[in-house]
């Protein structure tokens, strides 16, 4: 089911386009904002709401990076692995957080805290490396960084 | 050195506010066209100023326009590309931030000039601190009566809206932003017909960037002359260039169209770094073909970087050093467009992997002599008119640039079966 505020705000992007299924990607977006992913429960019901058959709303979720069609952690990881922030370290910002946290890209923490996901480019080049933490930018990253840089989330 | 588009930039990189922008002569071109200038007549002043797409491709920006039928019935669409995702580009994000209102500016009197009532901003998601920055300046231009019913008394009406996207490279092809906005699959349309006659929801569309957007306002304030005298070259205008990599000071600047990459690299990045040579860089982009040593001289206008045998495309350079490995750099780049592909025509969802894989042996040292072929054969079977947009032969640039001019470095990963460069990497 969706919430009341849900609806509210999907009714808000579909009165910005002429055609109702064009908001499905703001719907999808407006529910995923609230339940840190779009479950199949979540997916049928917006698309219910949307007046599209579920196969249809979910070749859009599907092909979008940033739509989670798995669960995710409570901070999500993106970290930066185009061109600049692999020549300027990349690599070695990945192995760190990858031992620290104790997961592999594309994985969730035990704890559900955190997952970590490959992003291209974050278009930051001149300070690189860099990765996202929710909407947290951070730049010029290094290693000695990491810990107090995770410690914002605990 | 005139720098129409950062000049007004705050030290502390803050947007500038509405009152602040308008201090600085901002919204004069809305005025000033809206008070006594055509849209014909602003169109024909953009076209005299021979601007040139910012985005990449570097089309001539009046002549676009002019493909938009004029007294076609309502509604028509403008939309500002603010989807920057081409690896190692970093430029639009500068003016997305710091002067939103030069955007919007530029979108009004763009918007005015094809007769579009409608327009949006499509931003792409990751830029978070530009979506507050445009979000506010969009409420701030529809109090003070720049956006909306009746602009400034002159009959002319315009609405903006911010769209934030979820995250494909693919969206930054004008008519896979279309196809995007419109809520489906960011996959690529055929043309024609062309955006100008049926774009967003069937309607005549105009998809210019963010840069172009911004630099018609001076056209239209200084006129099409003062913009012809900004370059150095034929080219005209300024350009924000960046350069990132192992240089001394990485940053973008707004210079002369024309400056050679060697002033780029030397007297703007401070140079390479202490230790480490040039070997070659990606000019704009991760689409571009490689520039090497002997190309430091040339001048960085569309033309010249085309005779040279790459793309200007988003004048973002991406520098390779002698302590990297050029066969990691490229595999790197083969990564993100394979992962980036839509899918939507093979050649593309299928050779892309298969090249990134290659690469990927080669540069373990599992490579044969024969993968060169290989690699070779690709950069022709997913080369220009092969697929069904310019995806793939864009990925294909820095490929058959990196076989020509760092052909020692794949010969020798394969006589050695190693990486002789794994120790250098970063």
């Amino acid at each position: 089911m969706l919430t009341a505020e849900e609806k509210h705000k999907i009714d808000e992007a579909i009165h910005h386009v002429p055609i109702r299924k064009a908001a499905g990607i703001e719907a999808l977006k407006i529910v995923q904002q609230n339940r840190r992913w779009i479950s199949d429960e979540s997916l049928q019901d917006v698309a219910d709401y949307m007046k599209m058959t579920t196969e249809e709303l979910d070749s859009v979720a599907t092909f979008y990076n940033l739509l989670f069609r798995r669960p995710v952690g409570r901070h999500v990881i993106l970290i930066c692995d185009s061109i600049s922030c692999w020549v300027m370290g990349y690599e070695t910002i990945l192995q760190n957080l990858t031992q620290r946290l104790g997961i592999k890209l594309g994985e969730t923490t035990a704890d559900g805290r955190y997952t970590l996901l490959p992003n291209c480019c974050l278009g930051t080049c001149d300070r690189a490396p860099a990765f996202m933490i929710d909407n947290d930018l951070y730049r010029n990253v290094t290693t000695e960084q990491l810990d107090g840089i995770l410690k914002k989330y605990e | 050195m005139e720098k129409p588009l950062t000049q007004h930039i705050r030290q502390d990189q803050r947007p500038l506010t509405l009152k602040e922008y308008e201090k600085t002569g901002g919204y004069e071109a809305v005025r000033k066209v809206l008070k006594g200038i055509s849209p014909q007549g602003v169109q024909d002043i953009v076209k005299e100023s021979n601007l040139k797409g910012r985005g990449g491709a570097g089309f001539p920006t009046g002549m676009k326009w002019s493909f938009v039928p004029l007294n076609a019935p309502k509604p028509k669409y403008l939309i500002a590309n603010a989807d920057e995702m081409e690896p190692g580009t970093f430029k639009d994000r500068i003016l997305l931030e710091c002067t939103p209102h030069q955007l919007i500016e530029g979108m009004i009197v763009s918007a005015y000039a094809i007769q579009a009532n409608i327009s949006y901003v499509y931003l792409r998601w990751a830029y978070k601190t530009a979506a507050v920055a445009i979000t506010q300046a969009i409420q701030e231009a529809y109090e003070a009566g720049y956006l909306g019913k009746n602009i400034l008394g002159s009959g002319f009406d315009l609405d903006m809206h911010l769209h934030t996207g979820v995250g494909r490279y693919m969206c930054g092809e004008e008519t896979a932003l279309l196809n995007s906005l419109e809520g489906k699959r960011a996959t690529p349309r055929a043309k024609p017909p062309f955006p100008q006659i049926s774009g967003l929801f069937g309607r005549p569309t105009i998809v210019n960037n963010v840069e172009t957007l911004c630099n018609i306002p001076h056209i239209i304030v200084k006129g099409a002359s003062w913009f012809k005298d900004l370059s150095l070259t034929n080219d005209p205008g300024t350009k924000l260039y960046g350069v990132s990599g192992k240089v001394k000071k990485p940053g973008a600047w707004e210079l002369p169209m024309g400056v050679t990459m060697r002033e780029l690299i030397e007297e703007h990045a401070g140079g390479m770094q202490d230790g480490l040579k040039f070997r070659g860089a990606l000019p704009g982009g991760a689409s571009t073909d490689f520039l090497v040593e002997e190309h430091l001289d040339i001048k960085m206008d569309y033309p010249s970087v085309a005779a040279a045998g790459s793309r200007l495309g988003t004048g973002t350079l991406v520098v390779l050093d002698d302590k990297t490995c050029p066969v990691g750099f490229v595999k790197n780049l083969e990564h993100f467009f394979a992962q980036e592909s839509c899918g939507f025509c093979t050649p593309c969802r299928e050779g892309l992997p298969w090249v990134e894989k290659i690469l990927g042996s080669i540069d373990e040292g599992k490579g044969r002599l024969e993968d060169l072929d290989l690699l070779h054969e690709h950069t022709y079977n997913l080369g220009p008119g092969k697929t069904f947009c310019a995806f793939a032969p864009g990925a294909m640039e820095p490929l058959q640039s990196a076989l020509k001019y760092f052909k020692k470095d794949f010969e020798q990963h394969i006589h050695e079966q190693r990486c002789p460069y794994h120790n250098g990497r970063a």
